[in-house]
């Protein structure tokens, strides 16, 4: 009876406060004054929310794939042979931090750094170059992904060594003894291997930076067109806009990122095959 | 083929060190910059003065523990019994404790103002900020459990504890938490770090949590708000390091609200 009673009151709140709004928040994308319709999941393709829809897509992109690679070059640094002791402990622990500093301290640390009056901007126009008048602003997508990075990396570095671990030494021994060089090695044993943790990566975060919200808020003061950013607008009455328009914004978030998993849970069973 | 370190992976080392330090030292020096060429303690000093500063940390904090104590009333115990007796709902479960990923936090909060908007008692507080957080929190405390639960014999255990004739309380508080304590101090404290620095679900429900007094500082007391993020990076420092001490692997992983 008393189990029962715990798993029936877990699975309760579940339902209340997690189906049943997500719930709600899909129908309501759907309803309009006269029952069903597809206008506000349609006006999802006008050229304001399109163009969020873009932004936020070409964000998560970008910086899952400066992560990927700067993760995994780390990565491969800190794992290879003959890398210090000391070297691993230090760069896995800092990460940990680091993959969790986000949000607005992370905002005033890039803007003290990198925004038109940071530290480096100025230094850098000290010495002749002016790096906002050469196109560079950290306000857009190319300044989120660089701060982005910040936490993209370290995550990427977390969940690929255990991968790097799994390569055997043995392996790399017998293509070594086969005269392949370490370019060969990558190309034909290294990479393959590796592939499906890579693009799992790739698509964990992928959706990390894909539903953030509070470093670009703070970063930008709201002030850049990305999907998360345009559902607090409508959330907090900064735009005029039905209800619906939010609703449906957050159905399609929710559509993107649902794909996103499914794929995910595909290439982990895939990957598994590796591990034994 | 070398194995040994190569000049490449100390470029690219020092690369990261680089771009990962600067930022903290500038914030540092941010906070230290009293205005022209002086430096000192001064908005350290005026920030512990501050009564806003005390108040939302302490409000970040206890929304923390009762964060925790919601997990442990209501998925430890579900957990351990779907161990026991339901092994059929782990899927059930697994598939729940993905939920958070896929719905993003923002599209969360849409979805419960959209669906409640009373009672009073229940969203005008701060403590309802509790829900959301729960299931901020959910993959990770999941994941702690589902790790400590499979390497212990928990059938076992219970089973030793009823033929000695204790109930189920007794054999949850004296047999099974004391055998997850690894497992569980890890959730807390990535619980602890996942509240104290989430934003998105305070703001937008404008409650005054650390993290959003943060962001108002740096409107109008830009080095302040540089004192502050550093603080703020010392306590996620100070937690990680005690996640990664109680011995779990997977600490950083995914941080629901960013």
């Amino acid at each position: 009876m008393i189990p029962w009673l715990f798993v029936g009151l877990f699975l309760l709140f579940v339902l209340a406060f997690l189906v049943a709004p997500t719930a709600v928040l899909v129908l309501q994308a759907f309803t309009g004054a006269h029952g069903f319709t597809l206008s506000y999941m349609s006006g999802l393709l006008s050229f304001q929310y399109r163009l969020a829809f873009e932004n936020s897509i070409l964000l998560a992109c970008a910086s899952a794939a400066v992560g990927l690679i700067f993760g995994a070059l780390l990565a491969n640094a800190v794992a290879a042979p003959g890398a210090p002791a000391f070297l691993r402990g230090f760069v896995t622990s800092f990460s940990a931090v680091a993959a969790n500093f986000s949000g607005v301290p992370l905002a005033f640390a890039f803007i003290s750094t990198l925004g038109s009056l940071g530290l480096v901007t100025q230094m850098l126009k000290h010495l002749g170059i002016n790096i906002y008048d050469m196109g560079f602003s950290l306000y857009s997508l190319t300044g989120l992904t660089i701060t982005f990075a910040y936490f993209q990396v370290p995550l990427m570095l977390i969940i690929i060594v255990p991968a790097i671990d799994g390569l055997r030494v043995q392996w790399r021994e017998a293509a070594d003894g086969l005269g392949a060089s370490k370019w060969q090695y990558w190309r034909h044993i290294g990479l393959p291997v590796l592939t499906p943790s890579l693009l799992g990566a790739f698509l964990l975060l992928f959706g990390n930076a894909f539903s953030a919200f509070a470093t670009p808020f703070a970063l930008t003061d709201g002030n850049i067109a990305l999907v998360t950013i345009d559902i607090s607008n409508v959330l907090s009455g900064n735009v005029m806009s039905d209800p619906q328009v939010g609703a449906a914004l957050s159905t399609g978030m929710i559509i993107v990122m649902a794909l996103i998993l499914v794929i995910y849970s595909g290439l982990t069973r895939h990957a598994a095959r590796w591990r034994k | 083929m070398k194995t040994q370190f190569s000049f490449g992976n100390w470029a690219i080392i020092l690369l990261a060190l680089a771009f990962f330090i600067v930022p903290l030292v500038i914030t540092g020096m941010f906070s230290l910059w009293e205005g022209g060429s002086r430096y000192g303690f001064s908005a350290y000093q005026l920030m512990f003065s501050t009564t806003d500063f005390w108040k939302s940390l302490f409000l970040s904090f206890r929304l923390s523990v009762e964060t925790i104590i919601v997990t442990f009333v209501l998925l430890v115990p579900a957990m351990i019994f779907v161990h026991l007796k339901a092994p059929q709902l782990k899927p059930l479960f697994e598939f729940i404790s993905n939920l958070p990923f896929v719905i993003p936090a923002i599209a969360l909060i849409d979805g419960l103002t959209t669906l409640y908007t009373g009672p009073s008692w229940l969203i005008s507080t701060p403590n309802y900020l509790v829900i959301p957080y729960f299931f901020l929190a959910l993959p990770y405390g999941y994941r702690a459990l589902e790790v400590g639960l499979t390497t212990l014999d928990v059938k076992t255990l219970t089973e030793a504890g009823q033929s000695l004739g204790a109930g189920w309380g007794r054999i949850i508080l004296t047999v099974l938490l004391p055998n997850l304590r690894s497992a569980l101090i890890g959730a807390i404290l990535l619980i602890f770090t996942t509240v104290i620095g989430e934003f998105t679900f305070a703001s937008v429900l404008l409650f005054h949590t650390f993290a959003v007094f943060i962001n108002d500082t740096g409107q109008n007391a830009i080095t302040e708000a540089a004192a502050l993020s550093l603080v703020s990076f010392l306590i996620t420092w100070v937690f990680m390091l005690g996640v990664l001490f109680s011995g779990r692997k997977d600490a950083g992983q995914l941080k629901g609200a960013r």
